[in-house]
């Protein structure tokens, strides 16, 4: 009992009768109240209960949301009932707001009965089932609410801890969004790519084994199109940098960046320094580690002041292409006898290079017979090879 | 009969394998016909792939390695060239950058760490060296291992060496670093404290006495442990490379 409230029987927006039945009696539970003999009327959104004729002249009546409705359901009539009124059941669920402003404040019913005098069809109780059903009180509270929540929902972003969790949560939902969009974009676009590597597939082993007469021109347009795919091929490995007029003019740039500073440097420079000095100086549009090797690599054939040198060790430079493995010896073995003996990191401080390079020109000098090592925990340390010079 | 002897034969013959490659050209002229076009409109796939996610690329470290990991799956590799058909999508300034200031760490470090420098160390240097803008910021293990990686080719010696439980060391300056190594490296990154001992390498792996001495001189030899007398019973060897102190970046170069 203590759902139902006092309200204005003034329909709201969206509501509308379904029907009315007069002589209705409510129950509290099981217990009969003392709202008797009222119309009822069923609307879209909530059964109004009113004195006679109270309704219809707009006076306060009781008002029962049909949200609170559960379940219905028919009474059967006992064997001892001698009435003729026709009861309805209707299930209720707790209320939501305490409003003080109903008959009833407490109940320790969840049920009211309906009891109609004059009897029914069922007609009422399938109607009653279809306004609940329908809930057209849900699309109206939407409605209501969604206008002032629209400024409200500025306020709520801002409003603390929940505020700013919030506003976390729609960045990540929206980042969401659009990952999965790309990420549906580049499956695409992989399997498009996916084709073309076997596509080139096909045509490399053709060319390896020289079947058919694909011309010269072909051939090249392939290897550019291997290339800048990043198809890693044989056929791509050797020949085509240097007919690649990229490549020869990267190569000339670097010579020109390089020179002075390797000049400097004692004639000769790690290419990772060669990689880092390089992209530092291009800024924007940087080189990749293998386009630096490959320009290095065709220097020599072009006839440039630097040239690419590999160490037995594996150990890549640029170098003066005036510098060569004896005249490194030489003056490395100089500088021992000066010194007396020598480890990596004296010859690097020294000369004013990286261990590296320092360690590489003691074993070159040891290579042409030079000097001497002396290999202990303390480290390798190089002498003058007085086996030979002696 | 098709078999016969005879000059008419031979010229047949000759026919149709002329015949045969020529169909065999025309095939693949189409095949490589098709290649170009399929060429075009994958540009032009990429292009448009490239205006809309772009950032994506630059921004989402997840996003990042799937790409790289997609790409490695069908053979591509997108870093391979900076004027590669892929190079519209930018990936390739931000690893290439990645890999200069890897080398510049390492270099900076090397005095200290004797070339070897764990890789959450490394990444968080990176991260206070390269300034404070969002984009900067993140960078995952994933992407400082293929940028590393890149830079083998050169032969300088950098290499990522895995020490277990997915913790991963890059040496800068070449040297032989054996299984029995890498085995001691695990051991002091696991082990919660900056050094080990004979004793504790015939504890923890059950070395003989011979094997564990080997593998730690080598190391001092290396520059690459310290060796510490303080201790009465044992030699202690330090790893500075690994010392918690070094992974806090507030301490300078």
């Amino acid at each position: 009992m203590n759902r139902w409230k006092y309200a204005s029987p003034l329909l709201l927006d969206n509501e509308a009768t379904a029907i009315c039945k007069k002589n209705v009696r409510i129950y509290d539970g099981d217990q009969k109240t003392s709202f008797e003999g009222g119309e009822l009327i069923i609307t879209t959104h909530r059964l109004l209960w009113g004195r006679p004729g109270a309704i219809s002249k707009g006076q306060t009546c009781l008002a029962l949301n049909l949200s609170l409705v559960v379940y219905i359901e028919e009474e059967s009539p006992s064997a001892f009932s001698f009435s003729r009124s026709r009861k309805i059941i209707l299930y209720l669920s707790e209320p939501t707001d305490f409003d003080p402003n109903g008959p009833q404040q407490t109940s320790i019913y969840n049920f009211i009965k309906l009891s109609f005098r004059e009897g029914f069809n069922s007609d009422v109780t399938a109607i009653l089932n279809d306004c609940i059903q329908r809930k057209q009180w849900e699309t109206q509270v939407n409605a209501a609410v969604a206008a002032p929540k629209v400024t409200q929902s500025h306020i709520k972003l801002r409003t603390g801890i929940v505020g700013i969790e919030r506003s976390l949560q729609e960045k990540q939902k929206a980042a969401d969004e659009s990952i999965s969009v790309a990420f549906q974009d580049l499956s695409k676009l992989m399997t498009m790519a996916k084709e073309m590597v076997q596509l080139s597939n096909t045509i490399s082993t053709k060319i390896k084994e020289k079947q058919g007469d694909i011309t010269e021109d072909e051939t090249v347009r392939f290897k550019s199109y291997l290339l800048s795919l990043g198809i890693d091929d044989p056929v791509t490995r050797n020949s085509y940098k240097s007919e690649n007029q990229f490549y020869r003019s990267l190569a000339k740039q670097i010579c020109d960046i390089l020179q002075s500073h390797i000049e400097e440097m004692g004639g000769m420079m790690a290419l990772t320094d060669v990689f880092c000095r390089v992209n530092r100086a291009r800024g924007l549009e940087l080189l990749s580690p293998e386009d630096i090797l490959s320009a290095c690599q065709i220097m020599e054939s072009m006839n440039l002041p630097l040239k690419l040198y590999q160490f037995n060790s594996g150990v890549m430079v640029l170098q003066l292409a005036t510098l060569d493995d004896e005249s490194v010896a030489e003056a490395t073995a100089i500088l021992l006898d000066d010194k007396g003996s020598l480890s990596s990191e004296e010859l690097a401080q020294t000369l004013g290079i990286s261990i590296t390079l320092a360690k590489e020109r003691l074993l070159t000098a040891e290579k042409y017979g030079k000097s001497c090592r002396d290999d202990s925990i303390e480290g390798l340390r190089f002498y003058p090879n007085w086996f030979l010079t002696h | 009969m098709r078999r016969r002897a005879g000059l008419g034969a031979i010229q047949k013959h000759k026919l149709e394998q002329e015949k045969y490659k020529d169909k065999g050209n025309e095939i693949q002229e189409n095949q490589f016909e098709q290649m170009t076009k399929q060429l075009e409109v994958f540009k032009v796939n990429l292009e448009e792939f490239a205006t809309k996610h772009k950032n994506e690329i630059r921004k989402n470290p997840e996003f990042r390695r799937q790409f790289q990991e997609m790409c490695a799956s069908i053979g591509v590799d997108p870093l391979s060239s900076g004027k590669g058909f892929w190079s519209v999508l930018g990936i390739g300034d931000f690893y290439y950058e990645l890999a200069v200031q890897i080398v510049e760490v390492c270099l900076a470090t090397n005095y200290k760490t004797g070339g070897l420098i764990g890789l959450s160390e490394l990444r968080s240097r990176l991260i206070k060296a390269r300034g404070k803008g969002k984009q900067h910021q993140e960078i995952t293990q994933d992407d400082l291992i293929r940028a590393a990686q890149k830079l083998k080719i050169f032969g300088s010696g950098f290499t990522v060496v895995p020490v277990g439980k997915g913790q991963y060391m890059v040496q800068s300056i070449p040297g032989e670093l054996s299984m029995d190594h890498t085995a001691v490296l695990q051991q002091v990154t696991h082990s919660n404290q900056a050094f080990v001992s004979v004793g504790y390498l015939r504890r923890e792996l059950g070395w003989e006495e011979g094997r564990a001495r080997k593998a730690l001189e080598h190391m001092v030899q290396q520059g690459l442990a310290w060796v510490d007398l303080q201790n009465l019973q044992e030699k202690l060897y330090y790893f500075p490379s690994l010392f918690n102190a070094c992974i806090d970046s507030s301490s300078d170069f």
